[in-house]
C-alpha cells in the first residue's frame, strides 16, 4: 500500500453564508466521508483545513503577498492522506469528497520517499 | 447474610486485600511466597473455624495469622540474611512491618495493578493474574471463565510471573510522568477483563456477572485516587456501567442471547445507568477526547433504546471520531449499521462491501442483513457463512432462523 495526500482546492469558502444548523450539516458530510475512509482501514493522517486569515504567500524574489492565492483563483482549504494500493483506489476514495459538490476539485499525489528516489 | 454465604464472601474480600499487602511486601521475587501465606491463611481458618465456629472478629484473626506468619518468614529470611551480611560486615534492617491498614491495603492493590499490567505478557496473562492476586479467584474460576482447563491457567500464571521477575518488574506506583502511558496498558486490561465476563460463552452467568463488577471495582479503584483519577478512567467507569445495565436483559431462561432491539428495556438497571451517566459528566471535564469517551457516548446513545434517525446519527458521528482516533473492525462494522440505521440499506452496502472482513462473522451477520430484501440469494449465502463459521449454537440458531425467515418470506 501506499500513500496519497488528497490536497482540497476551491475558489470561494462554502460555509461563509450557512446557519449554524447547515453549518452542522456540512462538517457531518465532511466526518461521514473521513469516517468511511477510516472504516476501511485506510486514513493514515486526518489533516488540517486551512485557513483564509494569516494566509501569506512568499515568491521566488522573496516578495510576499496576502495569498492564499497563486495565480489562478483557488486556494487549498485542506488536505488529508490516505493509503491505497493504487492511485485509482484513492481516486475513487477521492470521488466522495463533500467539496466536490461545492464546485471545489481534489488534487490526488502520491508521497514519494526521497531517499529512494536515488 | 447468613453463615454459609459469608465465608465466600470474605474469604474473596480478605484475600485480595492481604494477598496485595504481601505481594507488594514480598516483590515480584518472592511472590510466590507471598501467595502460599495467603493460601495457609485460609486453610488455617478453614480448619479452625470448622471446629471452633466462627470468631468474633473474622477479618481480624485473619489478618493477625497472615502478619504472624509472613513475619516469620521474614524473620527467618533475616536470620539468614544477618548471617551473610555479618560476614560482609553490612548493617541489618530492622523487621519489616506488615501493615494491613486501609490506606496499604489501597495502595498496594493500585501498585499491583500497575505490576500486572505490562505490555510484554500477554493480554490473558494480565487479566489471569489480576483475577487471582487482585479478585481473589481461584483456579477453577478462572478456567472456567476462559473456557479452559485448570492446567492452563496455571501455566500461563506462571509464565506470566517469570516474565515479570526476567524484566525485575517492581511492585510500586508509577512515577507521575509515567502514569499516563502506564494508565493506558492497565485500562486496556481491565476492559478486556470486563469484555472477559459481558461476552463470554460461559454458561455460568453469576460467574461472568462477578467478572464485570471486578473490573469495575479495580476501575473505580483508580478513579478516587488522586494520582490516577482521569477523564479516559471515568470514561471507561462509565461504559461499563452503561453495559452492565443490560445484564439481567441479555439472556432468557434458557440461557439464550436476546439481543438489544429485543429486549426489555424494563429490566435494564436504572442504577447503573445514572451512575454511568454521572461518571460521564466527570470525564467530560477538561480536554481529553479519548476512545474510552467515544465510546462511552455511544453507550450512553443505547441507553435509550427508542429507534430514532436522531439517535442513529449521533451513534454515526461518534464512531467516525472513534475510527478516525483508532481502527478497529468491531467499530468499522458497528458504524455501518449505524450508516444504515440512518441512510438505508442502499448506502450502508456500498460501504460495507468496502470494508474487507471477510472472515469475520459479524461482517457476514451485517451484509447478510443488509442484502435481506434487496438479494435474498447473497442475503442467505451470507448467513451461511455465519453458522459455518461460529462455534456457539445460539448464534447458528439464530442465523438458521433468519435462512428460513427469508425462505418462507419468498414462498
Amino acid at each position: 500500500m501506499k500513500d496519497f495526500t488528497l490536497l482540497f482546492r476551491i475558489d470561494h469558502n462554502p460555509t461563509a453564508n450557512l446557519s449554524p444548523a447547515q453549518m452542522q450539516e456540512v462538517l457531518q458530510k465532511w466526518m461521514n466521508w473521513m469516517g468511511g475512509i477510516a472504516a476501511q482501514n485506510k486514513l493514515v493522517e486526518k489533516g488540517n483545513r486551512l485557513g483564509l486569515e494569516n494566509a501569506k504567500i512568499v515568491k521566488a524574489n522573496k516578495e510576499v503577498i496576502d495569498g492564499p492565492y497563486t495565480e489562478i483563483k483557488e486556494f487549498v482549504s485542506g488536505y488529508l492522506i490516505v493509503k491505497a494500493n493504487t492511485v485509482d483506489e484513492a481516486v475513487e476514495i477521492a470521488k466522495g469528497c463533500p467539496i466536490l459538490s461545492f464546485g471545489g476539485n481534489v488534487e490526488v499525489r502520491e508521497i514519494t520517499n526521497p531517499v529512494l528516489n536515488n | 447474610m447468613n453463615q454459609a454465604e459469608l465465608i465466600p464472601n470474605l474469604f474473596r474480600t480478605e484475600y485480595r486485600k492481604i494477598s496485595a499487602v504481601l505481594c507488594k511486601l514480598f516483590g515480584i521475587e518472592h511472590i510466590e511466597v507471598a501467595e502460599d501465606i495467603v493460601s495457609e491463611t485460609f486453610l488455617a481458618a478453614t480448619e479452625t473455624w470448622g471446629h471452633k465456629g466462627l470468631p468474633e472478629n473474622p477479618t481480624a484473626w485473619l489478618y493477625t495469622v497472615a502478619k504472624n506468619k509472613a513475619k516469620n518468614y521474614l524473620r527467618h529470611q533475616n536470620i539468614f540474611d544477618k548471617k551473610v551480611k555479618q560476614h560482609l560486615g553490612v548493617p541489618d534492617i530492622a523487621e519489616p512491618e506488615v501493615d494491613l491498614s486501609e490506606k496499604n491495603i489501597e495502595d498496594s492493590q493500585l501498585a499491583m495493578i500497575f505490576a500486572i499490567c505490562q505490555p510484554s505478557i500477554p493480554a490473558e496473562a494480565q487479566i489471569g493474574l489480576a483475577l487471582r492476586i487482585l479478585c481473589g479467584f481461584g483456579i477453577e474460576e478462572i478456567a472456567t471463565a476462559f473456557l479452559t482447563s485448570k492446567e492452563t491457567i496455571n501455566k500461563r500464571l506462571f509464565r506470566a510471573k517469570e516474565k515479570l521477575r526476567e524484566e525485575n518488574v517492581k511492585i510500586e506506583f508509577p512515577g507521575k510522568h509515567e502514569i499516563p502511558n502506564r494508565l493506558d496498558t492497565v485500562l486496556t486490561t481491565l476492559y478486556l477483563l470486563f469484555n472477559e465476563g459481558y461476552y463470554s460463552l460461559s454458561q455460568d452467568t453469576a460467574l461472568r456477572k462477578d467478572l464485570c463488577l471486578e473490573a469495575m471495582r479495580l476501575t473505580h479503584l483508580l478513579a478516587e485516587n488522586e494520582l490516577t483519577k482521569s477523564p479516559s478512567v471515568y470514561a471507561l467507569l462509565a461504559l461499563m456501567c452503561f453495559q452492565a445495565s443490560r445484564f439481567d436483559a441479555r439472556q432468557n431462561e434458557n440461557g439464550e442471547t436476546i439481543l438489544y432491539q429485543d429486549q426489555d428495556a424494563r429490566l435494564w438497571d436504572m442504577d447503573f445507568i445514572n451512575k454511568g451517566i454521572q461518571f460521564l459528566m466527570e470525564a467530560s471535564q477538561g480536554n481529553e477526547l479519548s476512545k474510552y469517551q467515544l465510546e462511552a457516548g455511544i453507550a450512553f446513545c443505547h441507553t435509550q433504546q427508542a429507534d430514532t434517525k436522531e439517535k442513529w446519527n449521533n451513534i454515526l458521528q461518534l464512531y467516525n471520531q472513534l475510527l478516525m482516533l483508532q481502527y478497529s473492525p468491531m467499530a468499522a462494522l458497528n458504524r455501518t449499521y449505524a450508516l444504515y440505521k440512518v441512510f438505508g440499506k442502499e448506502v450502508a452496502r456500498a460501504e460495507a462491501e468496502q470494508l474487507n472482513l471477510e472472515g469475520n462473522l459479524l461482517y457476514h451477520s451485517l451484509l447478510g442483513e443488509l442484502y435481506r430484501g434487496h438479494d435474498n440469494e447473497k442475503a442467505i449465502e451470507h448467513f451461511q457463512k455465519v453458522i459455518a463459521l461460529s462455534k456457539s449454537p445460539a448464534t447458528r440458531a439464530v442465523h438458521e432462523n433468519k435462512i428460513e425467515g427469508i425462505r418462507e418470506s419468498s414462498v
